[in-house]
């Protein structure tokens, strides 16, 4: 994208300093026993970008989006889509963005079409079959269409969430770990009928916990923790900055403790985040030193799970280059 | 359809799908209620010249079904959807607080209603009614149900479990429709209770609706329309402040 015209054209997204507190005593505002779930978070998504926001649970990712689809609203701070701010000029915001909620809920009144016919005419459109037949088609929902809520599994429901969160066709698309729980085939065809979307010119927001889904789909990721962003980079520099090897090691006993400290520690298998040769050998030889033997070692690049998990721990500093970074399109 | 009309279809089809429970049951309620006190009081109790007992309990057994039901429909609509978390679907939406309002009060309205047509319908088998003011039957069962509507929405607002709103519908909602007059003309109550019964907005509901079926009421139809509609405004006016800060559903 030309940084010229991005002056002129509205983020799809824009948080400013947005904080969120919630007491800590019910009904006692401003008490001073507040917990800070969001804390002046700044963060620019443009229009066309497929951007992931990570962060452990209870970071503040749900948080972030509820007040970006109105459900919640911020204590301090403005937030806009398509330049249009969430609390003031909320039915164009809203107009313009789609929301897959994280909790799998639906009304056990109506089946998949009725659900999808209500979600519609909530948005003033009034026919819009082709477009729901499209919707039931692209998410394999087509045969449970006249099924009731109440008959569908746990995956067929997450589909019609997805669905419903498109039927006004929102420029703008945020999806709350849409894949947690969900089968292997569901995620697949989520993420292709997501990817056209994108292409096609919709943005994308999407918080997940399955990193390797943010690594491939997402051209940008930001990272929060506890309330704060900690990192915000495109992928591939996200990638690059952190350590670039890790040292696998199925050991045949336990890690003493000030190496287990280093390592991540599944069972019997220890990672060590490595950024060259000499580091990779020193962990070896710590190892060996501590009476260990490696029955299995393996050498990989880093991948986004490593990333993550040494920005969260804080022991490396992960550029957050520029928080207004403007977003390039990957 | 636009936005609002589509949330009140959506209500309408909600209670429709369940019209056993939601309009037949009440309507077997009303008229058990007409038997059992018909049968018992017919010969004991006279309230106006000329008005037979039975007759008599007939408008006040329709307004209470209709303000009952109206009460109900709003009220569990809302904590449904709290419950089940489904109210998020429409909180993602641009709808305003008025077309909130609207569709949820208009469909209060319209179920109020028709369980009311029904037990008329059905009481008139027993007993031959007649219309000495048909249009006071209108607007009180209509402001009746719309009040009732609004202060469902309060409450379903309000509560958090299903318990909270049954303690509402049976400690408030519930004693003031049976101590309205319902089933005695508070002309026979002692003076105490007399004057209490006059602090009852319930009480002019259906003392207004009566006098549309039998031209004779215990207060005047017009005092009762006033009364009625300064409750409405401020129940319906406060059901809209909530909505418009998001009472209990956006934090």
């Amino acid at each position: 994208m030309n940084v010229k015209m991005a002056d002129f054209m509205p983020a799809a997204i824009t948080f400013q300093s947005v904080s969120k507190s919630y007491s800590s005593h019910r009904g006692k505002a401003g008490s001073g026993n507040s917990t800070k779930a969001l804390d002046e978070v700044s963060l620019k998504i443009e229009q066309g970008e497929f951007f992931g926001l990570l962060g452990p649970n209870g970071a503040g990712k749900t948080t972030l989006i509820s007040i970006l689809a109105g459900l919640l609203r911020a204590s301090a701070g403005q937030v806009s889509v398509l330049g249009h701010d969430v609390q003031t000029d909320y039915a164009k915001a809203r107009q313009l963005l789609g929301v897959v909620p994280q909790e799998l809920v639906f009304d056990p009144f109506f089946n998949v079409r009725e659900t999808l016919r209500i979600q519609s005419g909530y948005f003033g459109i009034k026919n819009n079959n082709d477009w729901i037949d499209e919707l039931l088609h692209s998410l394999g929902l087509s045969d449970k269409a006249e099924a009731n809520m109440r008959q569908l599994s746990g995956g067929m429901k997450r589909r019609v969430l997805v669905a419903q969160s498109l039927v006004h066709k929102p420029p703008v698309i945020v999806l709350d770990e849409p894949t947690a729980g969900v089968d292997v085939e569901l995620r697949q065809t989520l993420w292709q009928f997501i990817s056209r979307l994108n292409k096609a010119g919709h943005t994308v927001l999407l918080t997940t916990h399955y990193l390797e889904e943010a690594e491939a789909l997402c051209g940008r990721i930001a990272m929060l923790k506890a309330g704060k962003i900690v990192a915000l980079e495109r992928t591939s520099e996200l990638l690059k900055s952190a350590s670039s090897h890790v040292l696998r090691l199925k050991l045949d006993g336990e890690l003493p403790a000030d190496l287990a400290a280093r390592a991540r520690v599944t069972g019997r298998v220890a990672q060590f985040p490595a950024h060259d040769a000499r580091e990779i050998e020193g962990f070896l030889s710590a190892v060996r030193e501590a009476g260990l033997v490696a029955e299995d070692v393996e050498i990989s690049k880093a991948d986004l799970e490593d990333v993550f998990l040494e920005v969260m721990s804080g022991k490396t500093g992960v550029r957050t280059s520029n928080r207004e970074v403007q977003g390039d399109r990957p | 359809m636009t936005g609002w009309q589509t949330l009140f279809y959506k209500e309408i089809l909600r209670f429709w799908k369940v019209s056993f429970q939601t309009i037949a049951a009440p309507v077997l309620t009303a008229v058990l209620y007409l038997l059992i006190f018909g049968h018992v009081l017919e010969d004991h109790v006279k309230v106006y010249d000329r008005i037979s007992y039975t007759a008599f309990l007939i408008p006040g057994l329709v307004m209470m079904s209709v303000l009952q039901n109206a009460f109900a429909n709003s009220s569990s609509s809302l904590i449904q959807s709290k419950i089940m978390g489904n109210l998020v679907f429409l909180l993602l939406t641009p709808l305003s607080h008025w077309a909130w309002f609207f569709a949820y009060i208009g469909s209060s309205l319209i179920r109020g209603l028709l369980v009311g047509s029904g037990v008329f319908l059905v009481t008139t088998l027993f007993v031959e009614m007649h219309f000495a003011a048909p249009l006071w039957i209108l607007i009180f069962a209509v402001m009746g149900s719309a009040l009732l509507g609004s202060l469902g929405l309060i409450a379903g607002l309000w509560a958090e479990k299903f318990d909270q709103l049954a303690a509402f519908q049976n400690f408030v909602i519930m004693p003031m429709t049976f101590l309205s007059g319902v089933f005695y003309s508070i002309h026979s109550l002692p003076a105490f209770w007399q004057q209490v019964s006059h602090l009852n907005p319930f009480f002019y509901m259906i003392d207004g609706f009566r006098f549309g079926f039998f031209g004779v009421s215990d207060t005047s139809p017009w005092l009762s329309l006033l009364i009625v509609g300064a409750a409405l405004l401020v129940a319906g006016g406060l059901a809209v402040h909530l909505l418009r800060i998001g009472y209990k559903i956006r934090g």
